[in-house]
């Protein structure tokens, strides 16, 4: 395993917290209720907190003279690998809580994992971010709960949701060249590992709330090698947009 | 299983002074995160503080107010964040529970009651203004990551419950 390898994996990682904490933002100001609007820019802090540790970690292992702002924000569309799931955009609050839940999910099965990498601050930063994974979960689970078991409407557009969102499940449990290599090291974690268990809970979940289980077997990707949706772009142009139009800048 | 801050005795009252921003009156010992502070030769000094939530945006403002209070006394201060182990609030001290309350915001209760709680099962959590049990979860999420939102059904005041984090 190369340095190389290793901080691309950490990029991996942490892009799928920092575009998804990034749609969460947009939500500042604009949530359905005060306290929904609280919860989810909280939710996006505590992404962006563990981006930026991730972050300050892969720019150390660099052998260029780079910041977390640089990985963050210099980068192009192409060098991001998130998955497709995170990118999708807010159409409403049902869309919200069942991206936020499908990838609460994996990321806190995905946390529980890295705890035990060999690699001293990859266990830190999972050790810290798992329990406020597990917050996250708790709160978009509950409110799938109430939306499948709410109003009429509310359930149609929660199982829409979900039928919609289902297609990016499956890329969850990819893995590129580089994640292979670091898991074989021992530093990173085999995603193909959780999906047993993973599909399990959000199926009883999904159960729970009175929603139907899709049995679409037609799965989206692209976002691990860094083909993303239409939806990248504008996300993009608009998160980096003060470092491109002033260079450098600081709070 | 969690270690005890190691903070050398001279340096205590300085860094006792420095408060947490988002709440004045806690004194950032109190809160827990300092962990370590350290007098080396020539006074210099090595401080490290541990966040209570990755993305508390108070960590950096801690940090450089640590700075000012210890270079105020004449030492040369180096700041490290570190994250293991992570923060628990079993690391806030009575004296900070108190002062939590003092300030009209609810101190974390046990690991059992705070999820009990939080899932709006038990009425457990105190109103710390007229001390009432009759209150309700608002939202689990409140003003700053390390809080949430309740009511009093008593005095009819909503308040903060600084969230319990084991
Ligand atoms: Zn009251």
């Amino acid at each position: 395993m190369t340095n190389e390898n290793l901080i691309h994996y950490i990029h991996s990682i942490a892009d799928n917290s920092l575009i998804l904490g990034q749609r969460l933002s947009e939500l500042c100001g604009h949530g359905p209720t005060l306290e929904t609007d609280i919860a989810m820019t909280n939710i996006a802090l505590d992404l962006f907190g563990q981006t930026r540790s991730y972050f300050q970690y892969a720019a150390e292992l660099s052998n260029e003279d780079l910041t977390e702002d640089d990985i963050a924000f210099l980068r192009k569309e192409r060098d991001y690998k998130n998955v497709l799931l995170v990118e999708q955009p807010n159409t409403d609050f049902a869309y919200i809580i069942v991206r936020q839940y499908f990838f609460d999910v994996y990321h806190y099965l995905l946390l529980k994992q890295l705890e035990n990498s060999k690699n001293v601050n990859l266990q830190n930063i999972a050790k810290k971010s798992l329990k406020e994974v597990a917050y996250h979960r708790r709160f978009s689970g509950d409110w799938l709960k109430r939306l499948g078991d709410g109003t009429e409407e509310s359930h149609e557009r929660v199982q829409k949701a979900i039928n919609d969102l289902w297609v990016y499940t499956d890329e969850l449990f990819h893995m590129n060249e580089d994640d292979k290599i670091v898991a074989n090291a021992g530093f990173g974690v085999d995603n193909s590992s959780l999906k047993d268990e993973y599909y399990q809970i959000i199926s009883d979940l999904i159960k729970q709330a009175t929603l139907e289980v899709p049995e679409i077997q037609y799965f989206q990707k692209g976002g691990k090698k860094g083909i993303h949706t239409e939806h990248m772009g504008y996300i993009l142009s608009e998160m980096q947009y003060m470092q491109l139009a002033y260079p450098n800048m600081k709070w | 299983m969690t270690q005890e801050a190691d903070i050398a005795t001279e340096l205590l009252p300085i860094l006792k002074s420095v408060s947490d921003p988002e709440i004045p009156v806690l004194s950032i010992v109190d809160l827990g995160v300092v962990r370590s502070a350290y007098l080396l030769e020539n006074n210099k000094v090595k401080v490290e503080i541990t966040p209570t939530y990755s993305g508390c945006p108070a960590m950096d403002v801690i940090g450089d107010d640590i700075k000012t209070a210890l270079k105020e006394h004449g030492y040369e201060p180096e700041v490290k964040l570190i994250l293991s182990e992570a923060w628990t609030t079993d690391w806030m001290t009575e004296e900070g529970k108190k002062a939590l309350k003092d300030y009209g915001i609810a101190p974390p209760v046990d690991p059992t009651s705070d999820k009990d709680a939080l899932l709006g099962n038990k009425k457990i959590i105190e109103c710390p203004q007229c001390g009432s049990k009759n209150t309700q979860l608002v939202s689990q999420f409140g003003s700053t990551a390390c809080k949430a939102m309740f009511k009093c059904e008593d005095c009819e005041e909503t308040f903060d419950y600084f969230k319990c984090l084991i």
